[in-house]
């Protein structure tokens, strides 16, 4: 597959690659994909008390563009409000990667993740009460 | 051997020239196709310019030159399975010889007979002209293979009716090279009446042949899987008992009536120059083959768990490696090691998305289907070439892990089955 420079460089020099306490009150994980498909993305921020997503975290199991899909939302959900990091669209990250058409899913994939993350950050915070857990995972 | 790769290569440079390091990129999908031995082609140049003419022009020098050099190819492929050099037709290529075998065969004796019997692990040409005849109105089974890859012979008795008129079962797979055991499936289908073919395009120059042992009816053969030039095959067609098989193509009747059309000289003196080679040599690369994938396959155990090889050890080829690398994707495996020339299994690879369906007949599941890679090494592999990919695709399955959540998840011992995935 000929890939952009941008997402050979993702894939070489992944950014924010590694784990968050999932445990971790200020912490949201998103898991998402199947094995079975070739895909599975997991998603972590980590949220500041000013609201503000301070830290990003992700492992992913799949190809060359869904690892740079995911390394790349990593990268920029940092900085940014839960609801502006839930504006992040498949087409941006499709569209800074240059992926080719067959691999658009991934972004998909990739904008899913961060959606699961914010999830399972906002349920935690949902009665005021810390739950363990993530999203799309069985107890 | 380093001659060979320097003619390959094209540099002046001599055969003492520094092993150390291996040339890269490094070729190592010798199933998808071979280089041409470089005696191949000095075999097939002079038909180019020189002895140029049509071999079917009776009347002149020309043709009786070009005529000789298809004739003794001719002579050379049949020596390489055991057949008679009136019983070898030239074909464009395995997937033609595959076609005509089962449509041929299937179409000359449909009024008495209309089933067939193959298997779900042939390659998509036998498959899609099963499919197609069925199409027609045949009846058609696909046998389904063992963990190993390889056929039950009860299920294929079973399957044998009265109506079936051939059994295509293919010598050795293309993704997994496992060997079927022809000479037994050759004796079901002697005993019942029934036409046995098989694709050997993996299989010749690799594994002894011998039609008659086999009790082999029809055979299709490759040209640049062996060596040899890409656009010419064979199809070995029985003389005693006759095969009778209606044409696909149709003119000046050559090949007998089977198949019509000028033969490309140089293409059919490359095809036989490859046979003439690879009868000779076979033996011995066997032998270098076996030593080198041992190599390969303990260096990469050695140094990785949850590594697992698809088909079975023994009965495969030693030229094929088919490993599934559990918790890492196949084509991001494949970016990690840019200067190894592989393929893989995995759905992101296939233009339709779609895993290996020869991995899935294994009963291989989709997530190590999805990790495996296909390793082929071949007459021109060095040992350097087998070290320092194994050294990189370690390193790339060391760095993929360190990155996969389904990995780390392993390590903290969750089992991954009992997860409620959210597919989307």
């Amino acid at each position: 597959m000929a890939y952009s420079n941008e997402l050979l460089d993702h894939y070489d020099n992944p950014r924010n690659v590694g784990t968050l306490d999932k445990g971790d009150n200020s912490v949201g994980t998103g898991l998402v994909g199947a094995p079975a498909c070739g895909d599975v993305m997991k998603l972590q921020i980590k949220v500041g008390v000013d609201g503000r997503i301070e830290d990003a975290k992700f492992k992913t199991f799949g190809c060359g563009s869904a690892i740079a899909s995911s390394s790349l939302a990593t990268e920029w959900v940092k900085g940014k409000t839960l609801d502006e990091a839930e504006q992040i669209k498949n087409t941006h990250i499709a569209k800074e990667l240059s992926l080719p058409p067959v691999k658009i899913h991934c972004s998909v994939l990739a904008e899913d993740a961060i959606k699961a993350a914010i999830k399972d950050y906002r349920d935690k915070h949902l009665s005021g009460e810390t739950q363990l857990g993530v999203s799309g995972a069985a107890e | 051997m380093s001659v060979t790769k320097t003619v390959l290569n094209g540099s002046a440079s001599t055969a003492g020239a520094n092993t150390n390091q291996p040339q890269l990129p490094i070729y190592l999908d010798y199933q998808a196709t071979t280089p041409c031995d470089p005696r191949v082609v000095q075999a097939m140049l002079p038909y180019f310019t020189e002895k140029f003419g049509n071999p079917h022009s009776r009347n002149h020098s020309f043709g009786w030159d070009a005529e000789e050099g298809v004739e003794n190819a001719r002579r050379q492929v049949a020596s390489i399975i055991g057949a008679d050099e009136k019983e070898v037709i030239f074909t464009s290529g395995a997937t033609e010889s595959n076609n005509l075998a089962l449509k041929g065969v299937a179409h000359f004796h449909k009024d008495k007979k209309n089933h067939i019997i193959t298997t779900v692990t042939e390659h998509k040409c036998i498959l899609d002209s099963a499919r197609h005849l069925e199409m027609e109105g045949f009846e058609v089974t696909y046998l389904p293979v063992q963990q190993n890859g390889l056929i039950d012979l009860e299920q294929l008795k079973a399957a044998i009716t009265d109506k079936t008129v051939i059994v295509s079962v293919m010598a050795v797979n293309n993704e997994i090279g496992v060997i079927q055991p022809l000479a037994e499936i050759g004796k079901i289908c002697r005993a019942r009446g029934v036409y046995f073919h098989t694709d050997a395009a993996q299989a010749v120059g690799k594994i002894p042949l011998d039609v008659n042992a086999m009790n082999i009816d029809l055979m299709s053969i490759s040209g640049h899987k062996i060596y040899g030039p890409k656009g010419i095959g064979a199809l070995y067609v029985r003389r005693k008992p006759r095969v009778r098989l209606e044409a696909s193509i149709h003119g000046g009747g050559q090949e007998r009536g089977m198949r019509s059309g000028t033969l490309p000289t140089p293409l059919c003196v490359g095809l036989g120059e490859a046979c003439a080679i690879a009868e000779k040599e076979m033996g011995a690369e066997a032998e270098r083959l076996k030593y080198l994938s041992d190599r390969m396959y303990n260096k990469i155990t050695e140094q990785l768990p949850e590594v697992f090889l698809n088909g079975d050890r023994a009965q495969r080829i030693p030229g094929n490696l088919n490993i599934s690398f559990a918790y890492v994707e196949g084509e991001g495996l494949m970016m990690g090691i840019k200067d190894l020339a592989v393929s893989s299994g995995s759905a992101c690879t296939s233009a339709s998305l779609e895993p290996s369906y020869v991995l899935r007949a294994l009963g291989v599941e989709e997530e190590l289907a999805h990790t495996s890679l296909r390793l082929g090494i071949g007459r021109f592999t060095t040992e350097q070439d087998v070290d320092y990919a194994v050294e990189h695709i370690v390193q790339s399955v060391n760095r993929l892990r360190a990155m996969s959540p389904l990995w780390e998840m392993a390590q903290e011992g969750i089992d991954i089955k009992s997860i409620q995935w959210a597919e989307h």
